[in-house]
């Protein structure tokens, strides 16, 4: 088992422009890689979801990806408000999300669902006020 | 997989090895190798953004000439409708079609009039309930190269119905079949005029497979010009007239085709970098509710490609004005069912160009690898060692096509440090008092291996 290569992004939350463009550079990296498309696709998708989301309510944050022979694990880890009940959150079309981020066509409430249906599993880590650390994992 | 031919092509002794088009190259496949640029056939897509750029000249669009119409005995042109947007004070289509049988051609099919059918064609598609959505069209050839090498699940949104100018080569061919049945095909001669390096490609290449009827590709920027010749010599108002609609027309530009779908759930994109972001979005399934993408490579859509003679928006200006007592859409498909040979036989199929080795493994290694150079590289872009960017500079070097002391930045620094260690003087005393150092220095540019730097020991060569 060889070591997993390791990309690490910063997700700026200043900028909602630029939101998406670390999912964008690992696409192409895993592209390179030979991944399989499906594979791509699902950590291109999760992780775009999840990129939106850091710099929706927590003002970015951090995204690491590890890439391994048999599976990709995304880790986005901010310190934004954290998640008060995950279980509502997780809800297809629960959205917290204010009307000018709507007015962007984001906040439909399907961010978590769509991070969760694309991976094989996710794990979420959060503490009100602290901040939060989604892992997702895609096997091959 | 046959061997993919291109229509952009560099002329080696007009390149000075400038870094214009390593910039520009929306897909990183231009190197700058010996002095000057080379271009990967895996990864160019024609898009014809360096033709564009070149200040040199040095970039071609390769073409047919206007002399393939010696080889025929029958030869029918099928303008693009962004020709008709070349000309300054034209207001009549008429005198284009005049002036292309004043060049030689015995029969003008324009490939506005297909543009409509096609029109025509996808609103009913986009109706069918098993079709994916948004369906994204097929007319740029630029653009489904690009689906094919980076967005495999994005290949069964493009629509399977053949572009225009394969539909009015077609009917051409059919028609001309129809009026002289007594000739053989091989005195057919089907000459499209193309805006664009990318549909020669896709002409030479047979992407419309058994269907391809097109015999020639000249460009428009060769027709311009001999076509004002031959429209200058007549004054007299011409009896021919257009025979296309202002939807056929609106090909030409940006939104031409999507607003035809007469439906508002649509998206219109051009320039090469807006449309992969687009792509890119609809491969994250971020664009919902959409029926209709259509993405043009070239700014402005065809009008803007590297074959043509005006500025693209100056051309739209001038369409506009043409369109005017136009018609909407006079061509109307005889059925309310698509035939089947308006089908492309051939679906696209992905190639990933960008890949760094067939084996994972080896793939994984050569990653890692990259990742760790890149971090030695100074970051900032700046192309003298011949790569795009240090990130591709770094896949060079570990695909070994590159060496890490062609980057400037790095040797410089290491000058520096020598020049330091030996207690050397400074650069500018040493410039001023060594005319070998300087001439060395200027010579720089042209001497062979130049990545070494100047030779602070006198002579270059």
């Amino acid at each position: 088992m060889s070591e997993p290569i390791r990309f690490h992004y910063d997700v700026d939350g200043e900028n909602f422009t630029s939101a998406g463009e670390a999912s964008v550079a690992v696409k192409k990296k895993l592209r390179q890689l030979g991944y399989p498309p499906d594979v791509i696709r699902k950590v291109s998708i999760a992780m775009y979801e999840g990129e939106i989301n850091m710099v929706i309510h927590a003002n970015g944050g951090a995204a690491d990806v590890e890439v391994h022979d048999d599976k990709i694990v995304i880790i986005l880890a901010d310190h934004g408000p954290g998640i008060p009940n995950v279980e509502l959150a997780m809800q297809e079309g629960y959205s917290t999300a204010r009307d000018n981020i709507r007015a962007l066509g984001f906040g439909a409430g399907m961010g978590l669902p769509n991070m969760k249906k694309y991976t094989d599993d996710m794990k979420i880590d959060t503490e009100v006020g602290v901040g939060t650390t989604i892992t997702m994992t895609v096997n091959l | 997989m046959a061997e993919y031919k291109h229509s952009v092509s560099l002329d080696v002794s007009k390149c000075t090895g400038c870094t214009t088009c390593l910039r520009r190259c929306p897909t990183e496949a231009i190197r700058i190798r010996d002095g000057h640029a080379v271009i990967s056939p895996v990864k160019c897509i024609d898009c014809g953004e360096c033709i564009k750029v070149c200040q040199h000249k040095a970039k071609k669009a390769v073409h047919d000439s206007l002399s393939c119409l010696e080889k025929y005995k029958y030869k029918v042109a099928l303008p693009a409708p962004s020709l008709y947007g070349q000309f300054d004070h034209m207001d009549n289509i008429g005198y284009i079609i005049r002036g292309l049988k004043d060049l030689g051609f015995d029969d003008v099919f324009e490939v506005a009039c297909a543009a409509e059918l096609v029109s025509a064609y996808t609103r009913l598609y986009i109706k069918r309930s098993d079709v994916k959505k948004p369906v994204i069209s097929s007319a740029c050839p630029t653009i489904s190269r690009m689906i094919s090498m980076n967005y495999p699940f994005l290949i069964e949104n493009v629509m399977p119905i053949l572009p225009p100018v394969d539909i009015a080569a077609y009917l051409a061919h059919e028609h001309a079949k129809t009026v002289h049945p007594e000739l053989s095909e091989e005195e057919i001669g089907i000459v499209f005029i193309s805006p664009c390096p990318a549909k020669v490609s896709y002409v030479k290449n047979d992407f419309s497979g058994e269907r391809n009827y097109i015999t020639d590709v000249v460009s428009i920027r060769d027709v311009y010009f001999s076509l004002l010749d031959v429209m200058k010599k007549r004054e007299d108002e011409p009896l021919e007239t257009t025979e296309s609609g202002l939807i056929g027309i609106g090909w030409a530009t940006t939104g031409g085709e999507a607003t035809a779908i007469f439906n508002e759930r649509y998206l219109a994109a051009d320039g090469i970098e807006n449309c992969i972001r687009v792509l890119d979005q609809i491969d994250n399934e971020d664009i919902t509710s959409l029926d209709f993408v259509e993405l043009n490579a070239c700014d402005g859509g065809c009008v803007g490609g590297a074959m043509t003679v005006a500025n693209p928006y100056i051309a739209q200006a001038r369409l506009q004005a043409l369109k005017r007592y136009l018609p909407v859409s006079p061509n109307r498909p005889a059925s309310e069912w698509i035939p089947t040979e308006f089908f492309n036989e051939n679906s696209i199929e992905y190639t990933p160009a960008h890949l760094l080795s067939e084996d994972r493994r080896i793939a994984r290694q050569m990653m890692s690898e990259i990742e760790s150079i890149k971090e030695s590289l100074p970051g900032i872009d700046c192309g003298s060692c011949g790569a795009p960017t240090c990130m591709a500079f770094a896949e060079d070097i570990v695909r070994g096509e590159a060496n890490v002391d062609e980057c400037t930045v790095i040797m410089k620094m290491l000058f520096h440090r020598y020049l330091e260690e030996h207690k050397e003087k400074s650069v500018l005393d040493k410039l001023a008092s060594d005319a070998a150092f300087k001439k060395s220095a200027r010579a720089g540019e042209e001497a062979p291996g130049n990545a070494s730097g100047p030779n602070p020991e006198g002579e270059a060569e």
